[in-house]
């Protein structure tokens, strides 16, 4: 375990570049929350974050002034961009469990150094989805505790036979789980930028957020067995959250969306999607913070791998798809399938299969995966590939079912796409502030990785 | 929507808004409107421009204009406004309103319990008795009145939506002279003066200009005028009059007579572009249900009918043919000749269009081969010589007697109207006018025929004086202005097709202080301030005194009037025989009179059929028309807000054309073909040149009609409807002339420039689906079953994931028998009228918002150029296993005991999830605030049994539950279960050939359960296991086996295949 990183593979490049010791670890990573400096750059891209969450506000505010009138949606096409979005955002999230939590439970100790920033990035995701089940029913003051199983004296309960209602479940454990987990871990380093902290509001605000923890053996302890519960709790979370998700269609009867592959394919869609957005935000950050050491090209390989892999099963997904569409006999499958590929919508279907089935096979060359200009704009182009996918689930599944009376196009308008890059600014926002007030990199799980904790572990056997 | 800017580039209207307010108008029009009427300021009072544009824009409509990108322009103007005006409002004490029981109880007025009242409707001349719901004294819902021969309980669409007029806050609601506003008193001062003026040349220089007049009453009142000033004369001016049927028949019989068919005799109908179906003639909704009788095929199969229709336009007769011939208007007079040649009528001789002769032969053969049992129909857009066709066709074929027969007209006195409006604009042009008296809808300077010149004539009268609705583009043109009455606010009397006289009863007392036409006729007449009951009761009980029933009009009167028209030939229309009531001892009037009120129409005074004898030169008198070459124009009435009448009306507006689908505006409708030729498409801007005059209207194409030929309706491009209907469209009477008012000769060029129509349903194709099942009468007589083969699974239907439910008691159910229904669209209206249904302006419903609950699907099958269509109402299907419920997180939507899917308007929080799972898309989301809330007139019209639902919920067709728990109440206070047909749905009521039937299919007794069982019910969308209570009777054509006919749709080798080489976009 000690020389593992020495003689194997080219491509099993140490986890942290070497040089680096517990002192510099701590260095690098405390010195951004307890700066004094704001870089420029950092302020320019808070500000966009700001601008489009401002936004987000305003296209908000406007639709419970209005009603969803103002967005594109219509009968047949109910759900749109906020469907859309809500599945894409929530599937983002994703990533940051699978880090957290399975790679955990496989002692995947890459995992170590992005594994915080991939759980604030699940957070915020989740954060984003949330506004969109809320905000796109016709009464959300209504909606947002009506989906709630309270009791009443009316005796009124949610009908649980309803996904929505199952997303209601599934999305508020999914995210009480994942900001209690992303809290726990952070509090072992929350302490060290209180030890740190030069200033006494610092100290305070530090100390408070790191409940007394003062790095005894039995905080060790209390604190490696609560992690591994979490990581437990969190691991079905995983699996369980997108199958539910996926419920919202395939409990429909609606051709494209009524369909049996539909639970494994979103969860692959989501790990995919969330590797991609970890990469979209390693790859960047890691330059600009100087942290190409703790994140090191072995991470970015190995998610690019983990992005190829699921993307493979997408692609799979998308064959059994048109291949159901054919062995199910079902004339409405059938044209449904076809219209996806050759209906006014066709353009989105094609995008989607050049960007998830065609791009992605790039990731089985080194030299790509190593190349993170390359990886950095085929994240971003993985991103848009997923959002389409969903378009391409939800719009033209709907507006193409069964009567071809009834049959309509869906446009959306400009409060749709206010809303949509309205949540980016909002996740943007929340990311940034995170870069520079919480150590983004998990100080003492990063230690762990030095040669010198090995040593004393050994010793300690 | 478009934006309403009318009054404001309108200088008069600027002028007005100006003007201080006349405090003396303002106490006159108090101390008129009499009683506790509650006045919040003077600006109120006065109505001016200010004010009502303040409360128009306060209270948005229904069209709602904030939804409008270009409406919000105008937002801090109104906002500004608002705020000025808020002051104005704040300073009057409002007076204290006491809530208290009535002390003295109406008779029969159970508060919450609707009362129904028999009245009639008059359009174009004839009536139809209708009842009317009223509430607490608000009308609120017409039905059609079962014992009326014209209505047998249905109604049409323009009837349903009448109630809507009614209550239109853009009705006219002052007296005014030239923009200030004056008492009642006034008017008749002006008028007397006017009179007096005349006095010396007898009424020389007065002109009376009305609808065409069918109430007796107010015809006797106007001959009796002319009596006094015998050198007046009298024009009634139609829009789209009937003069070609009226020359016709005078051409073959020597005389004005209106043939009536009974259909229910014919076992073969030849329509010669007679849309008897829907939009025309006297009686279609009497029509519509004989035809239907022999469209029911469970009994036997020979009952079964059979309609060629040969027409230029594809109207809504049209797409119920069984053979179908779309030719140019021009052409069917040839047509209709080369059948007479085959049919051996004397003297006739010609050849079929091109292309046609095959049909026109075996036409004629089915003709002769049914002899007495055969039918020849004209519409009023053929000229004379086709009616006379008609006629000598009928009576070779042995009709006469048989399957017609002919009846005087139910207009008191006929004329030529286009000649007598053009002798008006003569005689104006001459100065021989100095007064113009113009009575009704008709709004001459509109429709008038555009080389009269109407408009600039009338400019030329020294005394203008206009009574309607609105403020319409006469009213502008005039001096004075007369609000008029609703049909439902006055009192008066009407004949229906048949003769059979309504005596028509208010319902409400006139909203806007409004004065009924008899009222204002006898501002012309010694006694000017005689009320219209008064007027209509002193004819009735002087006509039961003199043992007559319908006629006082002495017959010089009826020569002189009929005169008016110019041409009138000698044979005087024999207006004046009519059937004779019982001569009533003045006694006995009251209970007679009651009884003709309750009853809703006068038994027994319908017309005797007279015997019309067919001139045996009839071929001679006949001239022969050429055929158009080159492009043809069709002018037609408007199938939704007929000729213009109806612009302003919210619910005719956005209802879809039955064939065409389009909403908010007219277009110009030309068959594929044509297009292609012409490089058009849906949309682009076609200039259109006809007879000097040239009109931009963008082009509908619309498969079936006939090739090289465009129809285009009129009504539309109105500057003064009102704000729902002003700018929608384009004016096509702006480009029609007196010499060509039914079809010329047009040349179209591109503009190039495009624009945005709205149709509800943009796929044309049926994509092969089972959805709609029909088969041909031999395949039918072979396989009654023939619906129940197409199914794609034979799956066990008992397979759910879900309980069985058990089912019993009352369960309810409906059939519709696609064999019935015509497309005509009535029952949306109605549906619309029943369930307080918002209207959401074309802006909404273009992007696929339109609220309907109930929709018809037209689909067209087989070729682009002479297609099959199919309609298929389309309303909630309220499955066993409904998709919908168990989707809804909330329980909003959930299955009753009776199986009805009910939506809780409360409960929804409007996710939208049923509606995406509704696999026939049925249900409708309020996705903005569509409803109006303000309007107080909208909140009377309203049916307080139904919630008025707000914005981000979602709806949807309940059966008419609130008529169901009415039938229940009412079953339960008598002891005994739901009879059938005791409920009866609004779409059901107002069906004219009862397609629709709802029930108990519990009760193996009942129609609906007995429809049910017939072999050619279906489900739609069978497969998907939902269990649909609304099912559907296919469809049994029976098209001519000598002629190419379309295959049937429905089988399910189709249904596999026929996707794949038609695209998505080929249906469109």
């Amino acid at each position: 375990m000690a020389n593992h990183s020495n003689n194997t593979a080219p491509e099993e490049s140490p986890v942290i570049l070497p040089g680096h010791d517990f002192e510099t670890v701590t260095e690098i990573v405390a010195e951004i929350p307890l700066s004094k400096r704001f870089p420029l750059g950092w302020i320019g891209l808070l500000l966009i974050g700001l601008g489009g969450a401002g936004m987000l506000h305003m296209a908000l505010g406007y639709l419970v002034l209005k009603g969803i009138g103002i967005w594109g949606n219509n009968v047949p096409v109910g759900w749109a961009f906020d469907i859309i979005n809500f599945v894409w955002w929530i599937g983002i999230g994703h990533a940051g469990t699978l880090i957290s939590a399975i790679l955990l439970l496989f002692k995947q100790q890459w995992r170590m150094s992005i594994s915080r920033f991939a759980e604030a990035m699940t957070i915020f995701a989740v954060a984003c989805a949330a506004i969109f089940p809320v905000f796109h029913t016709g009464r959300p003051w209504l909606a947002a505790y009506w989906l709630f199983p309270y009791p009443n004296t009316m005796g009124l309960w949610p009908q649980f036979k309803s996904p929505l209602i199952w997303d209601v479940f599934a999305v508020s454990t999914y995210a009480t789980v994942s900001i209690v987990f992303w809290y726990v871990g952070m509090i072992p380093d929350m302490a060290t930028l209180r030890d740190r902290a030069m200033s006494k509001v610092k100290a305070t605000i530090y100390g408070t957020l790191s409940l007394g923890w003062r790095g005894s053996a039995r905080h060790w302890h209390r604190y490696e067995v609560a992690t591994l519960i979490l990581a437990g709790l969190s691991t079905p979370l995983v699996l369980s959250v997108h199958t539910v998700v996926s419920f919202d269609f395939a409990v429909s009867v609606i051709p494209g969306w009524h369909a049996t592959i539909f639970p494994p394919y979103f969860v692959a869609g989501a790990i995919y999607a969330g590797f991609a957005m970890v990469l979209t935000l390693a790859i960047p950050v890691r330059r600009f913070y100087g942290m190409e050491s703790l994140i090191t090209m072995r991470h970015i390989d190995n998610m690019a791998k983990i992005t190829l892999a699921t993307g493979l099963m997408v692609g799979y997904g998308y064959a059994m798809e048109a291949f159901f569409a054919w062995y199910s006999a079902s004339s409405h499958e059938k044209f449904m399938m076809w219209n996806r590929m050759f209906g006014p919508y066709g353009w989105s279907y094609w995008t989607l299969i050049a960007i998830n089935v065609v791009m992605i096979q790039l990731l089985w060359s080194r030299k790509v995966r190593q190349n993170t200009t390359v990886l950095f704009v085929m994240s971003l182009l993985i991103g848009v590939g997923m959002w389409l996918e969903r378009f391409v689930i939800i719009v033209t599944s709907l507006n193409r079912d069964f009567i071809p009376a009834s049959w309509g196009m869906y446009y959306p308008t400009q409060w749709d796409f206010m809303t949509f890059f309205g949540t980016i600014g909002l996740f943007l926002t929340l990311f940034l502030l995170f870069l520079r007030f919480v150590p983004m990199i998990s100080i003492f799980e990063v230690k762990m990785l030095l040669p010198q904790s090995k040593v004393k572990a050994d010793h300690a056997h | 929507m478009k934006p309403m800017h009318a009054d404001e580039t309108d200088p008069k209207a600027h002028r007005s808004m100006s003007a201080p307010i006349d405090i003396q108008a303002v106490r006159a029009r108090l101390e008129q409107q009499g009683g506790p009427q509650v006045w919040r300021s003077l600006e109120a009072v006065a109505e001016t421009t200010e004010f009502k544009e303040y409360l128009h824009r306060e209270f948005p409509t229904n069209a709602s204009e904030w939804l409008d990108p270009v409406g919000r322009r105008s937002f801090m103007k109104l906002m500004s406004a608002s705020m000025a005006l808020a002051g104005v409002t704040a300073c009057t004490v409002q007076p204290t309103e006491m809530i208290v029981p009535y002390v003295r109880q109406p008779e029969e007025e159970i508060p919450g319990k609707p009362l129904f009242f028999a009245t009639a409707m008059s359009l174009g001349g004839v009536a139809s008795g209708v009842l009317v719901e009223s509430h607490e004294g608000r009308p609120t819902k017409i039905e059609g009145n079962p014992d009326h021969p014209a209505s047998q309980g249905a109604t049409d669409l323009f009837t349903q939506g009448s109630v809507l007029t009614l209550y239109d806050p853009d009705r006219s609601q002052t007296i005014t002279q030239t923009g200030e506003i004056r008492p009642w008193g006034a008017v008749i001062a002006a008028i007397r003066g006017g009179l007096s003026a005349q006095s010396a040349t007898k009424g020389a220089g007065l002109r009376i200009l009305t609808e065409t007049v069918n109430s007796p009453s107010l015809a006797a009142q106007i001959q009796q005028v002319l009596q006094s000033q015998p050198s007046a004369k009298w024009i009634q001016w139609e829009p789209m009059p009937r003069d070609n049927a009226r020359a016709g028949a005078r051409t073959a019989f020597g005389e004005y007579l209106e043939p009536v068919y009974d259909l229910s005799k014919a076992d073969v109908i030849l329509s010669l572009e007679a849309d008897f179906l829907a939009s025309e003639g006297a009686s279609n909704l009497h029509y519509a249900r004989q035809f239907a009788g022999r469209r029911k095929v469970d009994e036997s199969a020979d009952n079964l009918n059979r309609l060629y229709v040969v027409e230029s336009n594809h109207s809504v007769t049209g797409g119920r043919a069984d053979n179908r011939l779309p030719i140019k208007s021009s052409q069917v007079e040839t047509f209709a000749r080369a059948v007479a040649q085959h049919v051996g009528v004397a003297g006739m001789t010609g050849t079929a269009p091109a292309g046609s002769e095959a049909f026109a032969d075996a036409v004629a053969k089915d003709l002769i081969a049914h002899r007495g049992r055969a039918v020849v129909m004209c519409g009023d857009s053929q000229p004379p010589a086709v009616h006379a066709i008609a006629h000598a066709l009928n009576a070779a074929l042995g009709a006469a007697g048989a399957t017609v027969s002919y009846l005087p007209t139910p207009e008191i006195v006929p004329s030529e109207q286009h000649d007598a409006l053009r002798e008006l604009v003569t005689d104006i042009n001459a100065g021989r006018v100095q007064m113009l008296v113009i009575i009704g809808e008709a709004n001459p300077v509109m429709s008038a025929p555009a080389d009269f010149k109407f408009a600039d004539a009338m400019n030329k009268v020294a005394l203008r004086v206009h009574s309607g609705l609105f403020f319409d583009e006469t009213a502008t043109l005039s001096h004075w202005h007369v609000p008029s009455t609703h049909y439902l606010e006055a009192w008066g009397d009407a004949r229906s097709f048949d003769g059979t006289v309504s005596i028509v009863q208010p319902l409400i007392q006139p909203l806007y202080g409004g004065k009924s036409a008899h009222e204002l006729i006898a501002t012309l007449s010694d006694r000017p301030e005689r009320n219209g009951y008064d007027v209509v009761r002193e004819y009735w009980s002087a006509s039961a005194a003199a043992g007559r029933s319908g006629e006082t009009s002495p017959k010089p009167a009826v020569a002189a009037v009929a005169g008016v028209g110019g041409q009138a030939p000698s044979g005087t229309a024999p207006a004046a025989v009519a059937a004779t009531a019982p001569a009533t001892p003045a006694a006995t009037f009251e209970l007679h009179w009651r009884k003709w009120l309750h009853d809703g129409f006068i038994a027994g005074s319908a017309f005797a059929p007279l015997v019309a004898v067919v001139a045996p030169d009839v071929a001679t008198r006949i001239t022969a028309s050429a055929a158009i070459e080159g492009v043809e124009i069709n002018f037609r009435r408007d199938e939704t807000i007929y000729d213009g009448r109806f612009a302003n009306n919210g619910w005719l507006q956005e209802l879809p054309k039955p064939v065409t689908k389009l909403t908010w505006d007219n277009a110009a409708l030309m068959s594929p073909s044509t297009a292609e030729v012409n490089q058009l498409q849906t949309g682009d801007i076609i200039a259109i040149q006809h007879d000097g005059r040239t009109l931009n209207v963008p082009v509908w194409i619309t498969p079936g009609h006939a090739k090289d030929a465009i129809t285009i309706s009129v009504g539309y491009g109105r500057t003064k409807a009102g704000r729902v209907g002003n700018g929608t469209g384009f004016n096509s009477y702006a480009l029609r002339g007196s010499t060509a008012p039914w079809h010329g000769a047009a040349t179209i060029t591109k503009t190039g420039e495009t624009y945005q129509l709205v149709g509800t349903q943009d796929h044309w194709s049926i994509e092969g689906r089972n959805i709609v099942r029909s088969a041909t009468l031999e395949d039918f007589k072979a396989k009654p079953a023939f619906a129940k083969q197409m199914e794609h699974l034979q799956l066990d239907k008992r397979i759910s994931l879900y309980a069985d439910k058990e089912y019993k008691g009352d369960q309810w159910g409906m059939a519709i028998d696609m064999n019935a229904c015509t497309g005509c669209s009535a029952c949306i209206i109605a549906c619309v009228a029943e369930n307080n249904i918002p209207v959401v302006g074309k802006l909404q419903v273009s992007k696929n918002r339109e609220m309907h609950w109930l929709r018809i699907d037209r689909y067209f099958a087989g070729n682009l150029d002479t297609p099959d269509t199919y309609y298929q109402p389309m309303p909630c299907q309220q499955c066993e296993n409904a998709p919908c419920e168990v989707v809804c997180p909330v329980a909003a939507t959930v299955h009753s005991d009776e199986g009805l899917n009910d939506m809780v308007y409360n409960r929804c929080v409007g996710t939208r999830y049923c509606s995406n799972n509704c696999p026939w898309k049925v249900r409708r989301f309020n996705f903005l605030l569509f409803q109006d809330w303000n309007t107080p007139q909208f909140k009377l019209q309203r049916n307080p049994d139904v919630t008025v639902r707000s914005r981000g919920i979602m709806e949807k067709c309940t059966y008419c539950v609130q008529r169901i728990n009415a039938a229940r109440i009412q079953a339960k206070r008598e002891d005994r279960s739901i009879r059938d047909g005791e409920i009866v749905t609004a779409c059901q009521a107002v069906c004219p050939t009862e397609a629709i039937v709802f029930g108990n299919i519990n009760d193996p007794n009942s129609k609906v359960a007995k429809l049910k069982a017939s072999p050619r019910n279906y489900a739609t969308l069978e497969e998907l296991n939902t269990r649909p209570r609304t099912t559907y009777l296919a469809a049994v054509r029976n098209p001519n086996p000598a002629l190419p006919s379309n295959a049937m749709v429905g089988g399910h080798h189709e249904a596999t295949e026929s996707h794949e080489p038609s695209s998505p976009e080929a249906g469109h």
